[in-house]
């Protein structure tokens, strides 16, 4: 069974929400993901997910912007992303995501890619700039290793939803609202019609995310869904404190799961 | 996969949800109304009375002989308004925009052509306009940076990643994310996701199809070659499009090479690229091992972009299309050729494609002809060489 599914059926028989979150791998340095990654395990968090920079990164705000280029002068590639992979799936049976860029995939090949992932204990990919319309880039491939494509829908979508949200995988990850990532501190969108047509649709877990930067935020996001996802918010704690990240980050984790639960 | 838009395997909709209902409305919109006869009208009306086309196709007699080789022709795109080629697809993409109801335009640029034929075309059509161009662009670019302004239209200068072209494009997909509601995405070249690469270079196609009937006035047969500069393609796309089926008549794009195509510092995206997917097209890319885009480098800020249109890269990979690097200095060299030679000064970007035409012209008979596109003028372009040849101008 994915890591994913057994995740989300476990919090579903504790009647319980997911705290995903996200940082950017090699911001600062690899051994800092790694200690992060576990800290924030070690702190509630249910799925992590591991972005992995990119030199154009169109869906991401400032904040992930930066991150990315900070990673990315380190000289994190996707091989080191896999070593730092396999040591934090040595210490946890925790679910691994990579988010990132499709061209990050096309150009390592696919196969190799997620053969690698199934390998060193990868669960899922988010890849936010390829739509519904050309998930057959990866899908197949992505099965074949059993390896979760974990669909995008966002306010947009529309009448899209339906299509997408009964046809992911791992969970549907909710887009609060039209735009890139980072902290907001009001919404536009009407969530109540959002969720609702999601809810409708949605033939696995769904949880929400971009902007949620607070365990108020995360508390009253959560009610709508199976769960948060927080990136941009942590993002600027590893910014603002680097190597010393870890600690900060793991209280702020605390507080995220104390909040939706 | 998804066949729509594609050109081989080139091409595609690599972009993200929020925007994918966006794409469709416009693919929807573009196929309703492009042989629509009142829009059809609609457009040529503007291209007649307000861009001044059809352009001239222009013998050119002297560079001909000092060159000493296939007889020149010059597409005069340059004498459009605006100055360049951009404004055609722009006429067409805003006039789409009316009729789709959008009040507030966005765009990239890099050397600025676009931008100003975005701003200038927002202004006749009292719409909203948001230029992005890169900060690095805007510095060298400061005159265009001001016209657009004084158009009415805010520029945003792109601090992230190299600060040029590729970087404009990234932030205004951000500002499309953002603003999907309300906004209309005018992109000024034959890339992105579809339906932008077919709708551009229809756009654009009128190069073509003038070429031909002027050609044909002038000299009672068709060319023996057509050559452009290409950065995503457009200008090479409309003057192409047009003689594809015509197989004696080669297509020739111009890539700049920068310093040259053995060093770091170039565009050569045909030359030294690979395939990728990246702003919404699977083409061909200067980019790592890993699929890092790779900072690109040319004099020419409109032609300093890691990729290419797709159907170009179908075009280069068929063979249907040959694509030579330019670098800077023959470039140069060329946009003063041209000045002295006919009175004429080209857009530096122009100027590759003249290079390119020069070179090829030596290696052919008197009795052959090649059309060079000549896709803008070059004012914007006179301090840059100035400071290139180490000659202070001061205002």
């Amino acid at each position: 069974m994915n890591r994913i599914d057994k995740c989300f059926a476990d919090l579903k028989a504790q009647g319980k929400k997911a705290v995903i979150t996200f940082i950017t791998a090699g911001d600062p340095d690899m051994a800092t993901t790694e200690k992060t990654a576990l800290e924030m395990f070690d702190k509630g968090a249910d799925i992590i997910e591991l972005g992995v920079p990119f030199s154009d990164p169109i869906a991401e705000g400032v904040t992930i912007q930066k991150s990315s280029l900070r990673s990315l002068q380190g000289g994190t590639t996707l091989d080191k992303i896999f070593d730092c992979v396999v040591n934090i799936r040595r210490q946890t049976d925790k679910p691994l995501i990579l988010m990132m860029y499709l061209n990050t995939i096309f150009v390592y090949g696919t196969d190799k890619f997620f053969a690698a992932c199934a390998e060193k204990g990868v669960d899922g990919v988010i890849v936010p700039d390829m739509p519904y319309e050309e998930r057959e880039e990866i899908l197949p491939v992505a099965e074949k290793y059993g390896i979760h494509n974990i669909n995008l829908v966002s306010p947009a979508s529309g009448e899209r939803i339906k299509t997408i949200a009964g046809d992911s995988a791992g969970f549907l990850y909710c887009v609060s609202t039209n735009g890139v990532t980072g902290v907001r501190s009001e919404y536009k969108t009407d969530f109540d019609e959002f969720f609702r047509l999601i809810g409708e649709s949605a033939k696995c877990p769904y949880c929400v995310g971009f902007g949620i930067s607070s365990p108020e935020q995360a508390k009253k996001m959560s009610a709508y869904c199976d769960g948060v996802i927080v990136g941009s918010a942590i993002v600027r704690i590893m910014e603002a404190e680097g190597v010393n990240a870890p600690e900060k980050v793991g209280a702020f984790v605390a507080s995220l799961k104390e909040a939706v639960n | 996969m998804n066949t729509k838009g594609r050109y081989g395997e080139f091409g595609g909709q690599y972009v993200p949800e929020t925007v994918m209902n966006a794409v469709n409305e416009l693919e929807a919109a573009y196929n309703k109304y492009k042989d629509d006869p009142d829009f059809e009208h609609d457009l040529e009306v503007m291209y007649r009375d307000y861009a001044n086309r059809p352009s001239p196709l222009y013998f050119a007699k002297r560079a001909t002989e000092k060159i000493g080789g296939a007889k020149i022709y010059i597409k005069r795109e340059d004498l459009n308004h605006t100055g360049a080629h951009k404004i055609n697809n722009v006429l067409g993409q805003l006039l789409l925009a009316k009729r789709m109801g959008k009040k507030r335009i966005i765009a990239e640029t890099g050397a600025g052509q676009h931008g100003v034929a975005t701003a200038t075309v927002c202004a006749l059509m009292g719409l909203e306009c948001c230029v992005y161009m890169g900060a690095e662009d805007t510095k060298r670019q400061s005159l265009n940076v001001y016209r657009m302004e004084l158009l009415g239209a805010k520029v945003v200068a792109v601090e992230s990643g190299t600060a040029t072209l590729k970087d404009a494009i990234n932030e205004a997909m951000r500002d499309w994310c953002t603003n999907i509601d309300t906004t209309f995405y005018c992109i000024g070249s034959v890339m992105g996701p579809h339906p932008y690469p077919e709708m551009v270079r229809d756009f654009q196609k009128i190069i073509g199809k003038e070429i031909r009937l002027q050609i044909m006035e002038k000299e009672g047969r068709l060319p023996d070659a057509v050559v452009a500069c290409v950065g995503g393609g457009s200008n090479a796309m409309g003057a192409f499009y047009d003689f594809i089926p015509d197989k004696s008549v080669r297509l020739i794009g111009a890539e700049a090479a920068g310093r040259g195509i053995d060093t770091a510092e170039t565009a050569a995206t045909l030359s030294k690229g690979s395939l990728g997917i990246f702003h919404g097209m699977k083409s061909i890319f200067l980019q790592d091992n890993y699929g890092q885009i790779a900072p690109v480098y040319s004099i020419s800020a409109g032609l300093d972009y890691p990729g290419i249109g797709p159907e170009h890269a179908n075009l280069w990979k068929t063979g249907r299309g040959e694509y030579v690097p330019v670098t800077d200095e023959e470039a140069v060299q060329a946009f003063e050729f041209l000045s002295a030679a006919e009175g004429i000064i080209p857009a530096i970007e122009s100027a590759h494609a003249m290079s390119a035409a020069m070179k090829l012209a030596k290696t052919m008979s008197k009795d052959q002809i090649i059309v060079v596109n000549l896709s803008g003028r070059g004012d914007k372009d006179v301090y840059s060489i100035a400071r290139y040849r180490g000659v202070e101008v001061k205002n």
